[in-house]
């Protein structure tokens, strides 16, 4: 049995009927077409499903569309107005070299958004600390901490 | 992997919710913060037939408190509990260990009932929960019980309600003023679940003699361990060095059970205990006024 549900998605709303058992992640890809939203595990360990739900991250491969009903949810798409116009969090990936095969940029950046929103200032120690919930197979993540320092200065 | 096909309800109300479960405990699963559940089900380890998705029950999601205690709803995210003023004033060990629970990204969804509920013995809540010797509330159609936590855990993922009811309520007394605590734990990776892990409360009298101690365990056994033993040789006594090496050495090598997992092996574990319980009783007895 399908049941129908309204979402707002990067300020869209969206009317879709969905079957229960179908993941946050998997509507978002799917049903919606914004593939900007990885899926690695499944389980909540790798993180690169991360987005914002009603503004805080959460893992979309844990929640049952269904569960997003009447709320409020930002993907990595939403994040820049245009592709010469990248959110200042996203600049400084490309400018600190932050990413290599960007599988896990997308959770990353959708990670960041609040952190940096609740820390303007992050020390080293924090950021690595709030970096601990997604996995990235390439770079070291050297180069991650530095695009999240970059992007505090930007952001300020 | 997806999960298997379910039916779907979402009730407003506790008293709905008790209905359906009641009607449907045998095939039914509550759905908390799916943190737990929901990779169970991607998994297709658990396959429940009919999901009752408690998020919608606004009256089992508060932290309140009386004279002599919180009341925290089943409900509550981790992540309000890691910033509740309340929860921080009066029960300072739980404030320091909730950010040990997995990332904000799960903490923003995991609740304090499905961690305890799900009673994974490497989980922090439940070691918490023994250790603030917690009172938790259960509900069915047919009314409420009050459970002791030590009563609660009844082994690897099992508690002791039946299986129509819901915990609804959290009870934890407030910390006194003279008791000290720590809580300490190893992760291969920050928000990683601990190879070990140890909360430890010391009381002190106005001599700095222990009137109580506690040193509960993650990770050592089929529950929340509780190495009553050691805490016991600690009081009416002035807390030396040595003293705090024997009760060490007590809880590690004769009271917990660790199994070992990929990550390490129980000799591993157990040395942890032993050096993290040393550590934490340090830090016990300097929050408490002691010497140390
Ligand atoms: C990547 C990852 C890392 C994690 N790391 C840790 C960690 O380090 N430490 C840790 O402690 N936890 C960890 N967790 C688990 C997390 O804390 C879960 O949120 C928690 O264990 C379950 O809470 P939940 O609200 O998500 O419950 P759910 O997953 O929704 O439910 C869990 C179980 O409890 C039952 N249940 C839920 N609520 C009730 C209720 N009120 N009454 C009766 N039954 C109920 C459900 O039916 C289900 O069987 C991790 C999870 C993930 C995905
Ligand atoms: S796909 Fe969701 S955390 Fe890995
Ligand atoms: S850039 Fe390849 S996984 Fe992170």
């Amino acid at each position: 049995m399908t049941h129908s549900i309204t979402v707002t998605v990067n300020e869209k709303e969206y009317t879709r009927e969905v079957e229960p058992r179908l993941l946050l992640s998997d509507f978002l890809r799917h049903e919606l077409g914004l593939t900007g939203t990885h899926v690695g595990c499944e389980h909540g360990v790798c993180g690169a499903c991360t987005i914002l739900f009603d503004g805080e991250s959460i893992r979309s491969c844990l929640i049952f569309a269904i569960q997003a009903d009447g709320h409020n949810i930002t993907t990595v798409e939403g994040l820049a107005t245009d592709k010469d116009n990248l959110h200042p969090l996203q600049q400084s990936f490309w400018e600190a070299h932050g990413l290599q095969c960007g599988y896990c940029t997308p959770g990353v950046l959708m990670t960041l958004i609040p952190f940096l929103k609740q820390n303007p200032n992050p020390s080293e120690d924090e950021i690595r600390h709030a970096l601990s919930g997604n996995l990235c197979r390439c770079t070291g993540y050297q180069h991650i901490v530095d695009a999240v320092k970059l992007a505090a200065e930007k952001m300020k | 992997m997806k999960p298997a096909p379910f039916k779907y309800h979402a009730p407003h109300l506790l008293e709905e919710a008790l209905s359906l479960m009641n009607q449907h405990a045998d095939e039914a699963k509550l759905l908390a913060g799916g943190q737990s559940l929901v990779p169970a089900m991607n998994f297709r380890v658990v396959q429940p037939s009919l999901l009752i998705d408690l998020n919608h029950v606004q009256e089992m999601a508060y932290i309140s408190e009386d004279k002599n205690a919180l009341h925290i709803g089943a409900m509550a995210r981790e992540r309000q509990l890691e910033f509740n003023a309340s929860i921080e004033t009066r029960t300072p060990l739980l404030h320091e260990a909730v950010p040990f629970i997995a990332h904000p990204q799960i903490r923003n969804r995991g609740t304090i009932g499905g961690s305890i509920v799900n009673a994974d013995p490497a989980a922090e809540l439940p070691v918490l929960m023994l250790a603030l010797d917690a009172r938790l509330k259960a509900q069915s159609i047919s009314g409420e019980r009050w459970i002791n936590a030590k009563d609660f855990f009844a082994g690897m993922f099992t508690t002791a309600l039946e299986p129509n009811e819901i915990l609804v309520e959290i009870e934890l007394p407030f910390m006194s003023a003279h008791t000290g605590w720590s809580f300490m734990e190893v992760a291969p990776r920050a928000g990683d679940y601990a190879l070990m892990g140890v909360a430890a409360l010391v009381t002190l009298d106005e001599n700095g003699k222990c009137t109580h101690a506690k040193l509960v365990y993650l990770n050592a056994g089929d529950g929340p361990v509780d190495a009553k033993d050691a805490a016991k040789s600690l009081e009416g006594e002035t807390l030396s060095d040595a003293l705090m090496e024997s009760a060490a050495a007590m809880a590690s090598e004769k009271e917990i059970n660790p199994f070992g997992n990929v990550h390490t092996s129980p000799e591993f574990q157990r040395h942890l205990a032993k050096v993290l319980t040393k550590k934490a009783l340090k830090q016990a007895i300097q929050r408490a006024g002691g010497a140390q």
